[in-house]
């Protein structure tokens, strides 16, 4: 079952990258599989900062190449 | 009727919906003012062409404001789309990452030149090519922070760029003051933009920010966009050289951590 946090993160990703929602899976990888840019990762992680609360710092930021990994990531340490 | 009714602005700077730049557009469609767009790079066309869109203006151009041959081509363009211009707006900003934290001490040469060559000097750029496109006169705002004045956490390269940019404002005003071009500058309050990602920490500032300024209060784009209404309307017609701050009160202060914290037990 997907999680909660998926659900948001992937509505997030359907919202600003435009692509369609069968797209993104939890492997699917932001650069290569949807075809995301430098700009768009910066928006991303600004958009999941602002929906769950918190920051992530550039060095974490760099680590998150997947749909999976973001999802991880806010459920270890995000608070909302 | 909008007090920017039948002006014309050209608009560099904006890149997504959270700029600067774009709550000060959403501001002057409302005041009725014709709009005209310029991004740095190809990547932010997908990006700015829409919001263009919705305030009803068809110019989107690419300009590298480092490059003089780019910014000719930008006012030959707004030229023949517009005839002639009453208003631009420079929320134009960059500096390489790792000169944005670190030791300022540290700070590279290169890092440095071109913080100012595109943050700043580029002001002086787009007021020489806007000057004849003003015939009646106009306005020239610019965006800039505190980081100019105080020493703010991290901001090193931009501090430096931002410094120059009040610096040519003054100078600008006083050059372009017997032609009847105003110049002046927005000194917003942190505000959570793309080019405020390149801050690490950003958001600590932000709640900083908003606990010790005398409103309580964190600027938003869109109260950038209303003083600047202001600044680019025919009320603001004798103030020219000016770095206006619209920032909760921040600057006023000289301790800046509240008073409980200084002084409760």
């Amino acid at each position: 079952m997907a999680s909660n946090t998926q659900e948001r993160v992937t509505d997030i990703i359907v919202d600003l990258l435009g692509v369609e929602r069968d797209r993104v899976t939890l492997n699917a990888n932001f650069r290569e599989d949807l075809e995301a840019d430098s700009l768009d990762l910066v928006e991303l992680i600004m958009a999941f900062e602002e929906e769950f609360g918190g920051e992530i710092s550039d060095e974490e930021a760099q680590a998150i190449t997947t749909v999976g990994e973001a999802v991880k990531y806010i459920d270890e340490r995000m608070t909302g | 009727m909008g007090l920017l009714e039948g002006k014309k602005a050209l608009i560099f700077g904006v890149a997504n919906k959270d700029s600067i730049g774009w709550g000060v557009a959403k501001a002057f469609h409302r005041e009725g003012a014709t709009l005209g767009f310029s991004y740095a790079y190809e990547s932010l066309e997908r990006r700015v062409t829409p919001l263009a869109e919705s305030v009803g203006s068809d110019f989107v151009e690419m300009c590298d404001v480092s490059k003089d041959e780019d910014v000719d081509t930008l006012f030959e363009k707004a030229q023949k789309r517009f005839g002639t211009l009453d208003i631009v707006i420079h929320s134009i900003g960059f500096a390489p990452k790792e000169d944005l934290g670190g030791r300022y001490s540290e700070m590279s040469r290169d890092g440095f030149l071109l913080a100012v060559n595109i943050s700043a000097y580029s002001l002086v750029a787009l007021a020489k090519r806007a000057r004849p496109l003003m015939p009646n006169g106009g306005s020239i705002t610019a965006m800039t922070y505190i980081a100019s004045e105080r020493v703010m956490p991290r901001y090193n390269a931009m501090a430096a760029a931002k410094a120059l940019l009040e610096n040519a404002v003054r100078y600008l005003a006083a050059d372009l003051g017997p032609d009847g071009i105003r110049v002046n500058a927005i000194s917003a309050g942190p505000i959570k933009t793309l080019a405020a990602s390149g801050i690490g920490g950003f958001r600590k500032l932000l709640r900083a920010s908003e606990q010790v300024s005398p409103l309580r209060a964190l600027v938003t784009q869109e109260d950038v966009g209303n003083a600047c209404v202001f600044l680019s309307s025919d009320w603001a017609r004798y103030i020219t050289g000016e770095i206006m701050h619209v920032d909760a009160g921040y600057n006023i202060l000289g301790f800046t951590a509240t008073e409980e914290e200084l002084l409760g037990d």
